[in-house]
């Protein structure tokens, strides 16, 4: 079970990465959420079904994740509390080489998701906006459970953290920048030079 | 290596670790959440060299074998391995959903091992997947769970890999218990077929999940802290069958957006 999960959680970060659909200025509705789900899914399968090559499938997808997901809040989460004495410039750079990594880590197993498909099958309020529970069937697995959080809260109607059977992006991914502080000795500037080669 | 399948160690071995899970089950009753980020980890320093050890493990041996497996075995041949390995589990998924009071899952967990059985020629095959009897997997750490035990700390076993307290109690209740695997006790020669499929299964899964297994193992800054995470998260969620918990950067006191 706990090698499945893992591999899920990669295999949905694929999918997580590549959020949600921006929609304009009026307020995040249930069926807004869910209309935006059902939109990321289709787009991303848009780009792993185009056939182009796998970096350039890397790219579109990177470029889906930096449009659709809150990265700026994804990256101030994941660099926790070591953030708070990080200067502007550097949550900036931080924020910068995060959105690269997440793409590159989460993207990169994109194959496995060819011919699947994700269904929605509910949508409730959550403090910040709405969680909109979907089922992914991916060829040769069995389904499995995938969450969104979407909130409108930067503005625009976007997702800020995914779990696949209950392990979400932004506490995995916080507990996997705060070991690489600890490895560099809270080195703001060390983590993002070295995020930009990982993933 | 974070693969709770089982193969036969010696019972020696088997005693060992249930010796261990009990005591340590008893040295502390602590319940959860001892640090603010909800993980109990009293025993980290053996953990983490368990561990290495279980990395060691995974690196020199069980990656090339199932490497070396995968190569050699056509995949139709391994998925039907995986298949009988499973089938041999549905006994043991039955009492525990009974145990549980889930009469549903001991329904769906016994037709499929009669179906899988008969239908699926000794379970090599799933046909009662293919007609939408889903699996119903459950364990006796779930029936602990059931039953109020709480959590205990995390600990890492060897092998095995990552569990709790009570999660190893179950597992090890679950080994002597489960009919099939308790064949593996006497002395007839068909005690090494269900530990051998069971082995079997195991490469299989680590090689087709290669890429996120390798990722979290020896790709990760602390590949310690990410496997427990990722466990206690995944086993919360199995067991709350409920929502996932809910994590709101938004409320996060170094909002970006407050500035």
């Amino acid at each position: 079970m706990q090698a499945h999960t893992t591999r899920r959680i990669f295999l949905t970060g694929t999918l997580a990465a590549f959020g949600m659909a921006a929609t304009p200025v009026w307020a995040l509705t249930e069926q807004g959420a869910k209309t935006l789900v059902d939109k990321v899914v289709a787009e991303v399968q848009n780009v792993i079904g185009s056939g182009k090559s796998d970096s350039a499938v890397l790219r579109d997808l990177e470029g889906i994740f930096v449009k659709y997901a809150d990265v700026n809040i994804m990256a101030q989460y994941a660099l926790g509390v070591d953030g708070r004495s990080a200067s502007n410039a550097q949550k900036r750079a931080f924020t910068d080489a995060f959105q690269g990594y997440i793409a590159r880590k989460y993207g990169k197993q994109f194959k496995e998701f060819i011919g699947g498909r994700v269904d929605v099958e509910k949508v409730s309020a959550i403090r910040s906006g709405y969680e909109v529970q979907t089922k992914a069937y991916l060829q040769g697995q069995s389904p499995f459970e995938v969450t969104f959080h979407v909130s409108d809260k930067s503005g625009r109607d976007k997702f800020f953290n995914v779990y696949i059977e209950g392990v979400n992006l932004l506490l995995t991914e916080r507990t996997e920048i705060g070991s690489m502080l600890d490895r560099r000795g809270g080195d703001i500037n060390a983590v993002v030079s070295d995020l930009k080669k990982l993933g | 290596m974070p693969l709770p399948y089982s193969f036969r160690p010696s019972c020696r071995v088997l005693l060992a670790l249930t010796a261990t899970a009990f005591v340590t089950a008893c040295a502390t009753s602590q319940d959860p959440a001892e640090r603010t980020d909800g993980i109990n980890d009293p025993y980290e320093a053996q953990n983490r060299s368990i561990h290495e050890f279980n990395k060691g493990l995974d690196k020199n041996v069980v990656r090339p074998v199932s490497r070396g497996y995968a190569a050699v075995v056509p995949f139709e041949i391994r998925d039907s391995v995986n298949n009988f390995s499973n089938n041999l589990s549905e006994p043991g998924d039955a009492i525990n959903s009974l145990l549980q009071g889930d009469l549903g899952g001991a329904g769906v967990a016994t037709t499929r091992f009669v179906m899988n059985s008969t239908l699926g020629l000794l379970g090599f095959f799933d046909p009662s997947t293919e007609l939408n009897i889903e699996d119903h997997d459950t364990d006796f750490g779930e029936t602990l769970a059931v039953w109020g035990v709480g959590e205990g700390a995390f600990i890492e076993m060897p092998i095995f890999g990552a569990s709790t307290q009570r999660d190893a109690v179950g597992f090890v209740t679950d080994i002597f218990t489960n009919p099939l695997t308790f064949v593996t006790v006497n002395t007839s020669p068909e005690q090494y077929i269900p530990p051998t499929a069971r082995g079997a299964a195991w490469l299989n899964d680590r090689d087709r999940l290669g890429t996120a297994i390798d990722s979290v193992l020896y790709e990760s800054a602390d590949s310690y802290a990410q496997t427990r995470s990722i466990y206690l998260q995944n086993r919360r969620f199995e067991l709350d069958g409920a929502g996932a918990a809910e994590e709101d950067p938004y409320l996060d006191p170094y909002d970006p957006y407050a500035q």
